[in-house]
């Protein structure tokens, strides 16, 4: 196929985040078929922290997602399913289950300047033979120089594809188009270059593009961008955008409009939106995910979920910090009651 | 008499711990480069040094009666049994798991005989404690623990093999701690200056524990390993959350800790390898005072 630019869907994993892990196997079934479909050939299926993100500091899942993960391999003919696994929280046995399930790739996930603690989960992808993708996580907080370093280290530990990956939504223009491209630069042909947005900021689809341009071959979207935070790049705008610029996506733009409308939007239970809360995570750079925590903090201890969000930033607290939260909200509470 | 084996910095703090003690002696430390820092720091302090590693301690006319490890699992792995034939006992602070898992204010009175004691990780001596003076009060189904580390803490072993951290303080939680179930997970944070360790005990418990009996024991034991870590701290009071379905209808405590370092060799940050070298020197002063007890000389 005379693909130029591969889009690659996590409506069902980043997604994840913005149902409260409460997929059910069928909204899995339903989904995967309708991007089957559509011609798109990796879908993520995991809970939104990734494998073993069932539990309190994350939000435990309705379903085992080893049974979300069969029932979308199940679903899918031509796609393959991918598997996100955060090194610290997901371990290789969690791995190993996954692909004996029939997950087809792993998308390995850590803090953008902490790659190295990827490199076992690497390695046994590679013996299990799956397609590997590393996504630096919160790329906004490196430099394009020290991104480009951290891939090399997953791209020697045997990745394929590395991503920057832009947690908070908070990487505008150049920015995101400045840190693919030295992560181009620094791999050659040893790997191709991913780019995962989030629309807190609404730059997501804007991102993409320049990333595209920038050399970026893999591009991830979700379906009426389901996604942690305001959402991520949707996948329907993504098709329907590159199609415009005369990019082949080697998927059916009208076929995913459909499923947007017709499979996806019906299950949603909070459309993803750009609110107040969402807005400070991409300007104060807050991993996305903390979203339903802060508002669930903010209700239980009466204070701003916004005001949680913007302290979450100034002390720099990463992704898989959730417990945190509730630790500012503390304080807030304190502070209030003098 | 007291050896350490390994001088990195975990070693290195560990010296300057049982420098203070009036049990131990430290007499030797050993490594395998001949140009390491830290044995010449020790040479320097009046400890007898090799880089020809434990074959050369094996061979001293007065082999010590306690050997600190603060190598890797594998070198720790591979000494456990010539340190055992020769009668020494062991405290392990590699995640080789020779010997039973050992708290110093959990299960040490258990293990005191015990040829090889091992200090589980930096994350389960933090939490660990908190898990237990939970389940000592109500059943504890299921116990999570959130470790949050600052990077230049996380060495190159921890790095390269993060599963081992999750999946041994995962089994400490319940072995030790007394949960049915435990999960333990690790983040690390690369903010400058860096952030002093952090710790989040989560116990699912039943919609009726009592939640004062429970937040007693939480404070009386956080006192307890004050003594050996002065810098572990509550950062709040335990939190209670009422029963929830997708909790299967139990309610939840959680607890925040801080651990700040004593700042012996460690930067205070460091709170998460502090504890270990504090967990371990606790665990040699109580083997050196039944040493005393029985001789009457110094271990």
């Amino acid at each position: 196929m005379n693909r130029e630019v591969r889009l690659v869907d996590t409506t069902l994993r980043d997604g994840s985040h913005a149902m409260a892990h409460q997929f059910t196997e069928q909204n899995v079934r339903d989904t995967v078929r309708a991007l089957d479909d559509a011609g798109i050939s990796l879908i993520e299926v995991t809970h939104g922290d990734g494998l073993g993100g069932s539990t309190f500091n994350y939000g435990f899942s309705l379903v085992d997602e080893r049974k979300l993960i069969a029932a979308a391999v199940d679903e899918a003919r031509q796609a393959r399913i991918a598997v996100l696994l955060l090194p610290g929280l997901g371990t290789v046995t969690d791995l190993k289950a996954a692909a004996d399930l029939g997950a087809g790739a792993v998308r390995i996930a850590t803090h953008c300047t902490e790659a190295d603690v990827s490199m076992q989960h690497f390695a046994a992808a590679r013996d299990l033979g799956l397609e590997t993708v590393g996504f630096l996580m919160l790329s906004h907080m490196a430099t394009p120089e020290e991104l480009a370093k951290q891939g090399r280290i997953m791209v020697d530990a045997g990745c394929e594809c590395v991503y920057v990956v832009d947690s908070a939504g908070a990487l505008i223009l150049e920015e995101a188009a400045d840190r693919i491209a030295a992560l181009v630069a620094e791999f050659g042909t040893a790997a191709e270059v991913g780019y995962h947005g989030h629309q807190n900021l609404s730059f997501g689809v804007a991102n993409s593009v320049l990333g595209y341009r920038a050399g970026a071959r893999q591009i991830d979207g979700s379906l009426v961008a389901l996604g942690a935070g305001a959402g991520n790049s949707p996948t329907e705008v993504l098709a329907a955008t590159f199609e415009r610029l005369g990019v082949a996506t080697g998927v059916d733009k009208d076929a995913l409009m459909d499923a947007a409308e017709n499979v996806v939007k019906p299950y949603i239970t909070r459309l993803p939106v750009m609110d107040r809360s969402s807005i400070v995570q991409g300007f104060a750079g807050v991993y996305s995910s903390f979203l339903l925590h802060a508002e669930r903090a903010a209700q239980r201890y009466g204070v701003p979920a916004h005001e949680i969000l913007y302290r979450v930033g100034e002390r720099r607290y990463v992704g898989g910090q959730e417990d945190m939260i509730i630790d500012i909200a503390l304080g807030l509470a304190v502070e209030r009651d003098g | 008499m007291a050896a350490i084996v390994g001088p990195g910095n975990i070693g290195t703090d560990l010296l300057a711990k049982l420098g203070r003690s009036e049990r131990i002696d430290v007499r030797y430390m050993v490594g395998v480069d001949p140009a390491s820092d830290g044995l010449a720091r020790a040479a320097g302090l009046g400890v007898q040094t090799s880089a020809d590693g434990v074959d050369w301690l094996l061979g001293r006319d007065e082999p010590p009666d306690l050997v600190f490890e603060a190598t890797s699992a594998r070198a720790h792995a591979g000494s456990a049994p010539r340190y055992a034939e020769a009668g020494i006992q062991a405290i392990d602070l590699t995640p080789a798991a020779v010997g039973p898992f050992t708290c110093p204010v959990v299960n040490l009175p258990e293990h005191l005989d015990a040829p090889n004691l091992n200090m589980i990780t930096c994350g389960g001596q933090a939490t660990i404690p908190i898990v237990h003076a939970v389940s000592r009060v109500t059943p504890v189904p299921y116990a999570e623990i959130v470790a949050s580390v600052s990077s230049r803490s996380a060495g190159p072993g921890t790095r390269a093999n993060i599963d081992e951290f999750t999946e041994t303080t995962a089994l400490g939680i319940e072995r030790v701690g007394g949960a049915a179930r435990g999960k333990a997970i690790i983040i690390i944070n690369p903010m400058e200056p860096p952030m002093i360790m952090r710790d989040t005990v989560f116990c699912a418990i039943d919609p009726d524990a009592d939640r004062d009996a429970i937040s007693a024991s939480i404070h009386r034991m956080v006192r307890d390993v004050q003594v050996y870590v002065p810098g572990y701290t509550l950062k709040a009071e335990p939190q209670f959350d009422d029963p929830r379905p997708d909790w299967n209808g139990r309610g939840r405590v959680a607890v925040f800790l801080e651990v700040a370092g004593n700042g012996d060799y460690l930067p205070t940050y460091a709170g998460n390898l502090d504890i270990m070298t504090a967990a371990a020197a606790q665990v040699g002063e109580l083997l050196a005072e039944r040493i005393v007890e029985q001789r009457g000389v110094r271990a």
